[in-house]
């Protein structure tokens, strides 16, 4: 079975998939279960499912037919592991055919068990390790800001676990003394840092000089409010605490 | 005559006033220089802090937003620490920009080994796709870093160091040059090793070139001179690494017989301090240490 005979298009016009723009929340599931293979990041993926429905259906603007638009808003999945939420969303919303997702992690496909953005229409970074696309998103912001585009808003989704990454904090700290008010990250707290996070992972955030929220993370309201949220002069960071990794 | 790092800062400040593409990231390292640039173009210039792995993500974002970062510090932290920025940051996403390293294989050599990266260039050569410029004159090094910046979206490493040769050289930044023509063998010449080569070989029936851009190796060049001078004898004389060139250069030479000798710094930590001068030296890179290995090399043939 080859998938590519559907070449990966960046720009490929919304509608162009079948049934694009009509999947709901409920149909992901049944988009999840296309895709085998990678049951050691089942866990990852789900966690981030309802984050990411509510970013694309209610708050990023970008579309199938403007992903390479210079004022698009721009969505970086850091923490690649487990990226199967983050393809059903994207082939819900028509970035790419649901018929790719039953090839996943397959030679022929280009859906791998971690994005590659050179292979993913829609996918803005390719990642897997961990603590690039913080400091991508960081660059990204300053690159839009250099170029007089105050529209586009970045978000970036990493993990708790991953914050432990270093680079992560070299990140965190420039974004706030540099008043990166673009620029929002999305951490999904399922409570897998070995060590944990004293004091909760917002007081870090908090802490740099970002404005932050933690919100149940399976609550599309909650997280829709915290996406939205005002942030003048700012970076805005939500955590979004989903059920702990195992349990 | 200023430094090549001097250059950097005043040729970089002019090419960002002529081309809005262009942007610089610093880690603290040489932003001092660049205070007045960062005035007239704040939101093209910016200092991370001493973030070497942010150095990198950042110029990496940036790219992706259709901007040609340019992103300096000392050798050892914009090649080794953020390595894995380079791999993924840059390479993986398909995004390109220019290194501008200094501080070089021992530029403070009273400073010691935690500033000094002799291995760079062979840390490079593991990534596809770098260019790689090793100027040897200050001259040199702002026609290769207007080369770089020019570059469209390629990936540019260009590697400045206070050792320098006393004359520029008109360089193009692609090909060897040939400065002498011998029919003993060749000796490849690598950026500020030109002077010391010259010296050593000096009254020898060699053919020198002279190499300014090591990346791509340019084979076309040596396959040449050696069929000028009738012979695969080839010695590389490289500022950084012993050996870090002889792969490609036998991959130029793979069609016939062959011998070939990588001279550099050498792999064991000098555990010393001093001067260039005395590093050099320890290294068999000095006038009188180069033609003992050169010699040897070339009067041992079969």
């Amino acid at each position: 079975m080859t998938h590519l005979t559907t070449a990966p298009t960046a720009g490929t016009p919304a509608g162009s998939a079948p049934h694009g723009d009509r999947i709901g929340f409920a149909e992901l599931p049944d988009l999840m279960s296309l895709m085998t293979g990678d049951e050691k990041h089942g866990p990852a993926a789900t966690s981030t499912l309802d984050a990411l429905w509510v970013l694309y259906d209610r708050v990023l603007r970008v579309s199938p037919g403007t992903v390479t638009a210079p004022d698009r808003d721009r969505f970086l999945l850091s923490k690649g592991h487990g990226p199967m939420a983050y393809y059903a969303v994207l082939a819900a919303k028509g970035f790419f055919p649901t018929e790719w997702l039953p090839g996943f992690g397959s030679y022929d496909s280009p859906l791998g068990h971690h994005p590659d953005r050179m292979l993913v229409p829609g996918a803005e970074i390719g990642s897997g390790s961990l603590g690039h696309g913080l400091p991508l998103a960081v660059g990204t912001a300053l690159g839009l800001r250099a170029q007089g585009r105050p529209g586009p808003a970045v978000w970036v989704l990493i993990g708790d676990a991953e914050l432990d990454e270093g680079s992560n904090h070299e990140a965190l700290a420039y974004a706030a003394a540099a008043g990166l008010d673009r620029l929002h990250t999305l951490v999904i707290d399922n409570a897998s840092a070995t060590h944990g996070w004293r004091g909760g992972i917002a007081s870090r955030f908090e802490a740099a000089g970002w404005s932050a929220a933690t919100v149940d993370g399976r609550d599309h309201e909650a997280l829709y409010a915290a996406f939205s949220t005002p942030h003048p002069g700012r970076p805005h960071a939500v955590i979004a605490r989903v059920e702990p990794k195992g349990a | 005559m200023d430094t090549m790092r001097e250059r950097f800062t005043s040729v970089t400040s002019r090419m960002l006033a002529e081309d809005p593409r262009l942007a610089l990231v610093l880690a603290d390292i040489g932003a001092a220089g660049f205070a007045e640039a960062e005035q007239r173009h704040p939101d093209r210039v910016v200092n991370v802090g001493i973030r070497e792995q942010l150095l990198i993500g950042v110029g990496g974002g940036m790219a992706l937003t259709g901007l040609r970062p340019i992103m300096h510090t000392f050798a050892s932290f914009l090649v080794e620490r953020p390595f894995e920025q380079l791999k993924l940051d840059l390479g993986h996403q398909g995004v390109g920009g220019v290194l501008v390293s200094a501080g070089a294989s021992y530029d403070w050599p009273s400073g010691g080994f935690t500033h000094m990266a002799p291995g760079d260039v062979a840390l490079l050569d593991t990534l596809d796709g770098w260019t790689v410029h090793v100027p040897g004159h200050p001259d040199e090094a702002e026609t290769l870093l207007r080369h770089a910046a020019a570059a469209g979206d390629d990936k540019v490493y260009v590697r400045l160091s206070m050792q320098s040769n006393a004359a520029p050289r008109s360089v193009d930044g692609a090909r060897f040059r040939t400065v002498r023509e011998g029919r003993g063998g060749v000796v490849i010449a690598v950026g500020p090793m030109l002077d010391s080569v010259l010296a050593a070989t000096e009254g020898l029936p060699l053919t020198v070139l002279y190499a300014t851009t090591v990346r791509p190796f340019d084979a076309a060049t040596l396959r040449a001179a050696a069929d000028a001078a009738g012979t695969s004898d080839v010695v590389i004389v490289e500022p950084y690494l012993a050996g870090t060139s002889t792969r490609p250069a036998a991959e130029a030479l793979e069609d016939r017989p062959h011998r070939l000798l990588g001279l550099g710094v050498g792999r064991q930590e000098l555990r010393r301090y001093g001067q260039l001068d005395e590093h050099l030296a320890a290294h068999g890179l000095d006038p009188r240490g180069l033609r003992e290995r050169i010699t040897g090399f070339l009067t041992g043939r079969a």
